[in-house]
């Protein structure tokens, strides 16, 4: 535009009311922008589908001997349940000092009643999620007390392979690793000596 | 015999001024190559650019070829890559154009950036196309990372695993967010399929759209050069810069020379080395997808290995990604970082010079401890280069204002 074409412009006769019609329509279409994108972004959470695969799962243990671990799936989520052995349970108190979080203080990380030594129902058995707490990878086992390329007085527990997170046997993490959190422990009672379910805690089948 | 001649150039004239009058082909093409004028001294770090062109038309190409035979489908996807290696014809060959074709535009682009860095391609005027170049890099890396999970095996499910968990370490909404980006509770069909619409459409969107604007950033300040001088403080009579020669042809047969040469090399890679000993297309890929078992030795592909070894150099989850995401969010202020009177490295000081060459030597080693075994050295010298990768940055607005610089000459050398 020349110099002459801006000074034939006309200023608006009533300045403020162009300038609130400008601003409304500005506002309201920038809202109805917004809500349009909504569904967009909405159709990315888990669908109806997927929300309904979460039903509890009833596990049979009677196979499992000291010093096993089973994986099972629930919720898409890999559980591990392990018999653990005299001398496995006897190390816990000793490791305390290794660990971020010896007593399982945080209360997201297990359900009440798994907030002990061996973070378990039953001492033997640790029922566990056993997707690393810092990117979801799943550790690999290692129970025996050897020297491992990461820690010469190993004693036994999870070890990942993504970023070298540790974690003992009762699935507490060690200091200074990248996982900050304990293992989760997931709802889970027995409902008798070789079953236990997955899923529910103890209090809701006294409930039942 | 030369009248119907004469008379068919005259037509196809008249159909060239028809269209012209209505579309700006001649004009463009004048613009963008006849009379775009570029230092006649551009050397072998000025190939990466019109290489990586190259490369982004061989994925693409390759890539709707591959499209036509893939099934997003997380019980079929991995079949049908087996399918397509082995079934359809020359299947092979498309699949490993493509899968080669991606670590060759990171080298491309690394080497581009590399160059970049030497000859102050970045500092004024051209700080934009930096900033260009810098997105089309990280639009880069999300296309490369969700097209390794495509093929859904061991690699491309424990990768989407680490990299998607990587965004719970926002705080407060984390969870949530990782939760909207997998679109499940795990890693699953949903992911897959999201993934596969980003990767084949809107990614390459996006990075043809930014490479166009770095084009026409780049020729609207004209090329920088390895003296780092402006050309155009020299003109002949008619405003051509005296140091400038046009684009086409010199520089388009140089650059199909460097084509030759890069597509030998490729060939070759692609023929007898496809996998690059697990470098390229890593072993555990060639398994189906298990979420029940994690790989034992999990690492990403090559050239994501140096952000991955600042991440795992970071005892803390929260700042292990922060270090990560700062690592090329920092790349975005270099224009401003550099604070030197000159561009290009031939005429800065010893310690830009020393700087350089470490920041080099540190990302490849970098690159390197991301696949090593993580012993106790091994976590201690990532540290040190993870710091060094930061100082770089922090040193250099101290040390290019400080340093005693050489004179730039005033017309282009050899």
């Amino acid at each position: 535009m020349s110099e002459t074409d801006l000074a034939s412009t006309q200023p608006p006769e009533n300045p403020g009311r162009r300038r609130l019609l400008t601003w409304t329509t500005g506002v309201v279409g920038a809202v109805g922008a917004g809500l349009a994108l909504w569904p967009f972004a909405a159709s990315w959470k888990p669908s109806a589908k997927a929300r309904l695969v979460g039903a509890p799962i009833e596990v049979n243990i009677g196979n499992l001997e000291k010093g096993q671990m089973m994986r099972v799936v629930w919720r898409g989520q890999t559980i591990g349940i392990m018999r653990r052995n005299e001398r496995m349970l006897n190390d816990l108190p000793e490791l305390n000092e290794k660990l971020a979080d010896p007593q399982s203080e945080v209360e997201t990380q297990q359900p009440e009643y798994a907030q002990n030594v061996h973070r378990s129902i039953k001492p033997e058995y640790l029922v566990a999620n056993i997707h690393c707490t810092h990117l979801g990878c799943i550790p690999q086992m290692l129970p025996e007390v050897e020297a491992q390329p990461f820690d010469a007085e190993w004693r036994g527990g999870f070890f990942c392979p993504c970023h070298r997170s540790r974690f003992d046997l009762a699935g507490r993490v060690y200091e200074g690793v990248p996982a900050q959190l304990n293992l989760v422990i997931p709802p889970y009672h027995f409902v008798d000596d070789n079953t236990v379910m997955i899923g529910v805690g103890p209090e809701a089948e006294g409930a039942a | 015999m030369a009248k119907p001649a004469s008379n068919l150039s005259k037509n196809a004239k008249a159909v060239g001024t028809w269209v012209d009058e209505r579309l700006p082909v001649s004009k463009t093409l004048r613009e963008h190559l006849t009379e775009y004028y570029a230092p006649k001294n551009f050397n072998l770090w000025y190939y990466f650019g019109s290489l990586a062109l190259l490369v982004l038309v061989n994925q693409l190409v390759t890539g709707i070829w591959l499209t036509m035979f893939y099934t997003p489908h997380a019980d079929l996807a991995f079949g049908s890559v087996e399918y397509i290696m082995r079934d359809v014809e020359w299947g092979w060959l498309i699949r490993y154009m493509h899968s080669t074709g991606a670590s060759f535009f990171f080298i491309v682009v690394y080497l581009h950036m590399f160059r970049a860095l030497l000859y102050g391609s970045y500092q004024k005027p051209r700080e934009l196309i930096w900033i260009l170049g810098v997105f089309i890099l990280l639009v880069l890396m999300a296309e490369a990372f969700m097209g390794y999970v495509l093929p859904w095996g061991q690699m491309s499910y424990w990768g989407a695993q680490v990299i998607i968990s990587l965004f719970g370490a926002v705080p407060v909404v984390g969870d949530l967010l990782v939760e909207w980006i997998r679109g499940d509770y795990m890693i699953s069909n949903a992911t897959l399929n999201r993934f596969f619409a980003l990767h084949v459409v809107a990614m390459p969107l996006a990075l043809l759209g930014l490479v166009v604007l770095h084009l026409v950033a780049l020729h609207e300040v004209g090329s920088n050069n390895p003296d780092g001088i402006d050309i155009k403080k020299h003109k002949d009579t008619k405003g051509r810069p005296l140091d400038g020669i046009p684009f086409h042809p010199y520089y388009t047969v140089k650059d199909l020379f460097g084509a030759g040469v890069f597509l030998i090399l490729f060939a070759f890679v692609l023929f007898y080395a496809p996998e690059m000993g697990g470098l390229f297309l890593e072993p555990d890929n060639f398994v189906p997808a298990d979420p029940l078992v994690t790989p034992e030795h999990i690492v990403p592909v090559w050239y994501f290995t140096p952000y991955y070894a600042m991440l795992r150099a970071v005892p803390d989850k929260f700042f292990g990604v922060v270090v990560m995401g700062s690592a090329i969010f920092v790349l975005f202020f270099l224009p401003w970082l550099d604070r030197s009177k000159v561009r290009s490295m031939r005429y800065k000081g010893l310690p830009s010079k020393i700087m350089l060459a470490l920041f080099v030597v540190g990302f490849i080693r970098l690159g390197m401890l991301a696949l090593g075994e993580g012993t106790d050295l091994q976590t201690l010298e990532s540290r040190i280069w993870t710091i060094y990768y930061f100082a770089f940055f922090a040193l250099l607005p101290i040390v290019t204002k400080f340093e005693k610089t050489k004179p730039e000459p005033e017309r282009v050398t050899k």
